[in-house]
């Protein structure tokens, strides 16, 4: 085991420790919250910041990456709060209900938690956590693993967040929009949100995360989200954090039968982004859609880690992930798919591919299937390559200069994913942001 | 006066030299064939001529409306009015083919300083030159080429040529998998754009397809080298007697 090779504290960790011993008078929660978030940062001291030996952790050293680690963030001041007015204006105009984070605490000024429709109840973790919100003790921890160190020290150190309920076969038709902004502060923030859409509701989500170039903040967000049975949930994640942030976020994700759940991450910022989505199959005949694109360049450094479990039998999901990569970027991508014994008709095929732009350009990717049933169908295919010469040739001899050939080459790539987006609004959004990204590439 | 004007053309592929000495001139408004048999360089001439990376001229001069072919990219090449219709033309999975085709048109004419089409300019266009090479809507909205037949894909090239109005297209065996009724619409949508400004280089293996696209003058390539030069009737002595007495020629 990993966990027990005595190792000498880097400066992080060392940090963390004492992060953690500080804060933990006046973390928010009851008796039973403190001993979750012990029992959480007991796990993290004793194996430590992940690095490449831990088998999960292997391209993405976070021991070797995290140099420091930043104090806790202090509550955000008028500055950073209207700093974040404009966050989350890359998605467009989907008419969606923004609930803004400053700096890991809730602002609720920026936020629009009034007329709620009917089925649907907001409230702050921070509030959720003094209040003794039950919904707490029934759901919070059991799905995000504290066996994954982000996750544990996410426990530990969770100050704020959302808490939503959605109500039995209420449909909420506004986009409900979590928005979590850093302002230009050095610090670290934690945040948890808990989702619960009971059977037969239908909700979308959406999670943006960003703050500005210059400031090397350090984020570590985790949502755990229940999907009831017959529920319809299309959660999508947007990170586009400043040059020099480090992100860690976690998507852990209980489907109940007869669902459908889609989810799809955006990433285009930070220096070093590690997505982690943790999702089980509780139920049969459900049918998900997990994707991704990512558009990295410099040193910029992306993974994303999928672990899907099909417990319960004849679900189908489909997994397609796609990272563009520039300069010295280093993309990663490990997918596993679980197939327990009792899964049986399971249909998944994972999918993931990398473009590389650059000689230089790293891409990793690391498919695994592991399956207990003998009845399924199963793939994977892993593809990582340069842009095709022959088809950038066929567009400049339609006269397209070669920078727009390979612009439209790239948008076709990422198209591919994007499409597995159900909100038609959202994609173009999203298609806008990879042309924006092109236009800049081109200019340099 | 001549479109293009080809000299002591020598081309390598991977250091292997492919064409050796290659002259060729060109008239506006004329229609030269290229004929020969397989290896003998045809489809290296049309690469060169559109500016594929890997065909590297190693000595000789190109010259397009004056100017030296070889100081130009691809997409200025075509810019400047040299249109080559692939021989295989490629799927662009993604890629809309009326995305393609506006954005081809619209940097073509953006280089020249042409003003761009509106949509309902560009659309009328599309929609009339499609209806007459018989490619429905159906194919406007698929990815570039994907999904399309063989044929459907040489119809495309006529229809890309059609919108885009080249000054000098090269046609590298736009014939080839073609069945008669497919043969006939390609070839009616060619003489269609005949004028007198404008001018092609048919490249074809054989003389079925210059039934329908009356050359002016045809050329017999072997070796690399053009070795026979005449009229309209040599591509039927081809037919008949086929290219072995040019390939020996070249030997002697």
């Amino acid at each position: 085991m990993n966990a027990e090779v005595a190792t000498i504290k880097t400066a992080a960790e060392t940090a963390l420790a004492q992060a953690f011993s500080l804060a933990r008078p006046r973390l928010p929660g009851d008796k039973a919250i403190a001993a979750q978030r012990d029992a959480a940062f007991a796990v993290f001291a004793k194996s430590g910041l992940p690095h490449r030996r831990v088998e999960e952790w292997k391209y993405t050293d976070l021991r070797a990456l995290m140099r420091d680690a930043k104090p806790l963030a202090s509550p955000p001041d008028a500055a950073a709060k209207a700093g974040a007015k404009k966050a989350g204006a890359l998605v467009g105009d989907l008419e969606a209900r923004r609930l803004v984070f400053v700096d890991g605490t809730f602002v609720a000024e920026l936020s629009d938690t009034a007329n709620l429709e009917n089925g649907l109840t907001v409230r702050s973790l921070a509030d959720a956590l003094t209040g003794n919100d039950p919904a707490l003790a029934t759901h919070l921890g059991r799905l995000a693993p504290i066996s994954d160190v982000a996750v544990a020290l996410n426990t530990a150190l969770m100050g704020d967040g959302a808490v939503i309920r959605i109500a039995a076969c209420a449909t909420i038709a506004r986009p409900l929009h979590l928005i979590f902004v850093a302002s230009a502060k050095p610090a670290a923030s934690f945040m948890r949100s808990l989702v619960i859409v009971e059977p037969g509701a239908r909700a979308m989500l959406i999670e943006s995360h960003e703050g500005p170039s210059g400031a090397d903040y350090q984020v570590n967000a985790a949502l755990e989200l229940f999907v009831g049975d017959g529920a319809h949930v299309d959660h999508v994640k947007i990170i586009t954090e400043g040059a020099e942030a480090l992100h860690v976020s976690t998507l852990a994700a209980a489907i109940g039968a007869k669902a459908r759940f889609n989810a799809f991450t955006f990433t285009a910022g930070g220096a070093v982004v590690r997505n982690q989505l943790f999702l089980r199959f509780d139920g049969e005949d459900t049918v998900a859609g997990i994707g991704g694109a990512t558009l990295i360049k410099g040193h910029q450094h992306a993974d994303t880690t999928l672990v899907a479990t099909h417990i319960a039998r004849g679900c189908q999901s489909r997994e397609m992930f796609k990272a563009v990569l520039d300069d010295e970027a280093h993309s990663v991508f490990q997918g596993r798919i679980i197939v327990r014994q009792g899964a049986q008709k399971t249909d998944a095929k994972m999918m993931t591919r990398a473009l590389l732009l650059s000689e230089r350009a790293e891409a990793d990717n690391k498919p695994e299937l592991e399956i207990f049933a003998d009845d399924v169908q199963c793939g994977h295919g892993a593809t990582a390559g340069a842009l095709d010469g022959e088809l950038k040739f066929y567009l400049m001899a339609r006269g397209i200069p070669e920078a727009e050939a390979e612009a439209l080459l790239i948008q076709a790539f990422l198209g591919e994913a994007i499409e597995g987006i159900e909100d038609a609004g959202l994609r173009e959004s999203l298609m806008e942001s990879v042309a924006a990204w092109l236009a800049a590439r081109g200019q340099k | 006066m001549a479109l293009l004007e080809i000299e002591n053309l020598h081309v390598e592929i991977d250091g292997k030299e492919i064409l050796k000495g290659l002259d060729l001139t060109v008239n506006a408004g004329e229609v030269h064939a290229v004929m020969g048999p397989n290896g003998s360089g045809k489809s290296t001439l049309a690469y060169v001529l559109a500016g594929k990376n890997e065909y590297e001229p190693t000595a000789g001069e190109v010259r397009f409306d004056g100017k030296n072919l070889f100081e130009m990219k691809p997409d200025e090449r075509a810019a400047a009015g040299l249109f080559l219709a692939f021989q295989y033309p490629l799927e662009i999975p993604g890629v809309a083919t009326m995305t393609f085709l506006r954005t081809a048109l619209n940097a073509q004419r953006k280089k020249r300083g042409e003003e761009e089409f509106s949509t309902p300019e560009f659309l009328k266009k599309v929609r009339d030159a499609a209806a007459r090479l018989g490619i429905g809507q159906e194919m406007l909205r698929r990815a570039v080429n994907v999904g399309f037949s063989g044929g459907e894909k040489k119809r495309n090239e006529v229809l890309q040529m059609a919108l885009i109005e080249p000054r000098l297209a090269v046609l590298d065996e736009t014939d080839s998998g073609l069945d008669i009724d497919a043969l006939k619409i390609v070839a009616d949508g060619v003489n269609r754009l005949r004028a007198p400004g404008r001018s092609f280089i048919v490249i074809t293996h054989y003389q079925r397809l210059l039934d329908y696209i009356v050359p002016d003058v045809v050329h017999v390539l072997s070796k690399g080298r053009i070795v026979k030069t005449g009229g309209k009737e040599l591509a039927h002595e081809l037919e008949a007697r086929g290219y072995a007495e040019y390939q020996e020629e070249v030997l002697a």
